[in-house]
């Protein structure tokens, strides 16, 4: 028999023993009621056709395309950080690797059914076995994707085995059957012993080293699948490792929000400390670093050497059709950063200057939107010509870029102090810019093909109704699992416990006194 | 085996698309309503088009304009991008050089249709439908087998279809001579946008045979490929202009 700490009986298992309560049920019909109505507009999608998606020549991908690239980059933290945190023992992960990996199995799940949404014959995927042709990317993204899917699955469940244990060692008498059926076939007979513990940890470590080159396959074969093809704006070298680069990115971001709003629901704020956002929020800057080298080298080569079917895609995005999801990706990229890295870099010192008040960055800001709405609009002022000389917009943009910095160091110590909301605040700006980003890949260069008119492209209802009830889907997963399982890997945690004890134990000799070192003399 | 090839002569050709017509009729093209074709879903195998495509392109100041008009059948390409990337071999191409495809086994993907650099794929968004005599004078000619659907056949809705060369023809021709106990020619088969051109613009036959038409006019000095830095080596050749 397996016996859980009081304090992780009440706040990890004890939730999950007692019945759904009445938050549960709403939220679940809720997200229940969204994902059907986006299962009959996938119905109908596959009753009529594809027609009924604002897909068309040239654009034969849309937003599910976009959706799908994403997903998978969002369930790419997840594993690959438990995995490599796990592997360089890094103690502070245990209480947050349940989430990630959960967050990577339910992203690819739902990814995948991106794939069926998109094609227009779903039930003939299995062609893809019978038929495949070795050469096509798309062979190559089906296969990666059932391995990384099997290979988290795996060891999102490999994780889980000691605490499905613990769970059925610890149902009261009155539990109810089903329950009791569902913890004791799980568990696989797990008794705890030195057998078992040695085995588990030995198979838990194949996986995170395996599973590393996996999730990095898969992002980079996912961006084969664009730039093996001939289209401009994507047959670029650079585009596997910056997918991988955005995968980790936006991971992060996604993890940050879900790591918050499991923690508030179910109270976990004991276990998910502001250390962990510390911590995660290093890596969060690492990445973002990283994803700002990149974006800039592969849109600087194409405007320095201005070819004539790739300058068109990439002005598109500077100043045409796609400007503002271009740079509004920008924007929340450079907001997402800044945030994270100016309230680390502030010294505590400074903190009685003037203008690190919210108010004063409230009042700034305000100044900005309203200096930038002029110079937009500038038939609202008395002498509109006075900005529409270049010089004078010019200082004015640089007026507001500066009073948006003011804001910007305004909060900073507001963010400082509040670690969490800053996290989750960076998280979802990069969530969304990295959708964002997604989109700027894809429809750019689709929508400018080389012997076909160029069309725009506008997702129909069906499409945002298909990507809110997969995001549903997502969220709906999340409240069963968490639900059936806890959130939080109690063994390992508990692992974590015995460690510090035992290093609390450890003492640290003092330095030896000075009599006992050889005397200097003989340096003269 | 011949290799098929065809040679479009731009001097000769006037935008008539009486060769996007003929292929319309022949190979049972799906028709789409006005509002569809609006939306760019309108398929045309063999579409006549200006040439650059995009008008925000310089084409001249009146009077001095230039307007080329480019009539577009499928390259099928020596080295087509389309076949490399089709994840269930639904498209290949056969020993006599026609990029084909199998209506019975696409999945839908469209990634040929990205992957095409010359946009000659077209995918089924509904399925097709024909209004009142139009249903009742599609083509009848059907090249289908237990796992294969190929041609003029009816498409099902999802699955991408493109210019086959009028495969159909090259079939009826082969169990033609295959009746008569002797070999095949090349001069047997024409598609029906060659047959159709009131200019004579096109030419067709045999790439592998020195002495034919195609091959002559190939070496012309007016010669040029269609995107040749693609790399694609398609098998139609076009003639310039002058």
């Amino acid at each position: 028999m397996l016996k859980a700490d009081p304090q992780d009986k009440s706040r990890l298992l004890d939730p999950i023993y007692a019945l759904p309560g009445l938050r549960f049920w709403v939220s679940a019909a809720i997200l229940l009621v969204i994902i059907g109505w986006g299962a009959i507009m996938y119905f109908r999608q596959l009753f009529y056709g594809l027609g009924e998606t604002g897909m068309d020549r040239p654009v034969y991908w849309g937003i599910y395309m976009v959706n799908f690239v994403f997903l998978i980059g969002v369930s790419m933290a997840g594993t690959l950080i438990s995995a490599a945190l796990q592997l360089t023992q890094a103690e502070w992960r245990r209480p947050v690797t349940r989430i990630a990996e959960s967050l990577t199995v339910f992203g690819l799940l739902v990814a995948s059914l991106q794939l069926l949404f998109d094609i227009g014959r779903p039930e003939r995927l299995v062609n893809i076995i019978i038929y495949g042709r070795l050469q096509s990317p798309l062979l190559w993204d089906a296969n990666s994707l059932t391995l990384y899917i099997l290979a988290s699955m795996f060891a999102l469940y490999l994780q889980l085995l000691p605490d499905i244990a613990l769970l059925r060692d610890n149902l009261s008498t009155d539990a109810l059957p089903w329950q009791k059926f569902l913890y004791t076939r799980l568990s696989l007979g797990w008794k705890g012993n030195r057998t078992q513990w040695s085995r588990l940890d030995k198979a838990i470590t194949t996986v995170s080293i395996l599973i590393i080159p996996i999730g990095v396959s898969l992002h980079t074969i996912t961006s084969w699948v664009f730039s093996t093809t001939l289209q401009p704006g994507w047959k670029s070298t650079i585009l596997g490792p910056y997918f991988v680069v955005g995968a980790i990115f936006s991971g992060i971001g996604m993890l940050f929000i879900v790591m918050t709003v499991v923690s508030q629901l179910l109270h976990l704020e004991n276990y998910i400390t502001e250390k962990h956002y510390h911590l995660m929020g290093w890596l969060f800057i690492v990445m973002s670093g990283l994803w700002f080298y990149f974006t800039y080298t592969e849109n600087l080569t194409m405007i320095a050497e201005q070819e004539s079917l790739e300058f068109p895609v990439l002005a598109s995005k500077l100043w045409g059709d796609f400007a503002l999801s271009f740079w509004g990706m920008v924007v929340l990229m450079v907001v997402a950063t800044y945030i994270m890295v100016v309230p680390k870099l502030l010294p505590s010192g400074i903190q009685k200057i003037f203008i690190f008040r919210p108010r004063f960055s409230a009042a700034s800001t305000g100044l900005a939107l309203i200096l930038g709405a002029l110079i937009l609009y500038p038939r609202f002022i008395p002498y509109p010509a006075f900005l529409s000389d270049p010089k004078t917009a010019t200082l004015a943009w640089v007026l507001v870029f500066l009073l948006l910095l003011i804001a910007g160091l305004g909060i900073s110590f507001w963010l400082k102090r509040h670690t969490a909301i800053t996290s989750v605040i960076a998280g979802a700006c990069v969530v969304f810019g990295m959708w964002l980003e997604r989109w700027n890949i894809i429809i750019p260069t689709v929508t400018h093909p080389r012997l076909i008119a160029y069309l725009n492209y506008q997702p129909t209802w069906v499409e945002i109704s298909l990507t809110v009830s997969s995001l549903a889907l997502i969220g709906l997963l999340f409240l069963i699992f968490f639900k059936l399982f806890p959130p939080v890997s109690i063994w390992e945690v508990n692992e974590g416990r015995v460690i510090d004890s035992a290093q609390s134990k450890i003492e640290i000799p003092a330095p030896e006194s000075n009599q006992t070192v050889p005397s200097n003399s003989a340096l003269g | 085996m011949p290799r098929w090839g065809m040679v479009i002569d731009l001097d000769k050709c006037v935008a008539c698309q009486g060769c996007s017509v003929a292929c319309r009729f022949e190979n049972n093209t799906p028709v789409v309503t006005p509002a569809e074709a609006v939306k760019g879903r309108s398929i045309r195998w063999n579409d006549v088009f200006p040439f650059p495509v995009d008008p925000a392109e310089d084409t001249g100041k009146y009077p001095n304009v230039t307007t080329r008009y480019i009539t577009r059948p499928c390259m099928h390409c020596e080295n087509p991008a389309c076949i490399k990337v089709c994840p269930v071999q639904a498209t290949y191409k056969d020993e006599e050089g026609i990029v084909r495809v199998n209506y019975k086994r696409c999945i839908g993907c469209r990634l040929c249709t990205v992957a095409c650099p010359y946009g000659v794929r077209y995918f089924n968004w509904y399925a097709p439908e024909w209004e009142g005599s139009l249903a009742e004078h599609l083509n009848p000619d059907r090249i289908e087998t237990a796992d294969d659907l190929e041609g003029p056949s009816i498409r099902p809705k999802g699955v991408v279809e493109k210019c086959t060369f009028c495969l159909q023809r090259l079939k009826k021709a082969h169990a033609q001579a295959d009746a008569e106990q002797r070999s095949f020619r090349a001069d047997e088969y024409i598609p029906a946008c060659v047959q159709t051109c009131p200019g004579k613009a096109r030419f067709f036959g045999d790439l592998d045979n020195a002495s034919s038409e195609v091959s002559q006019l190939q070496k012309s000095a007016r010669a040029f490929r269609l995107l040749d830095d693609a790399g694609t080596r398609p098998q139609v050749i076009y003639l310039r202009e002058g």
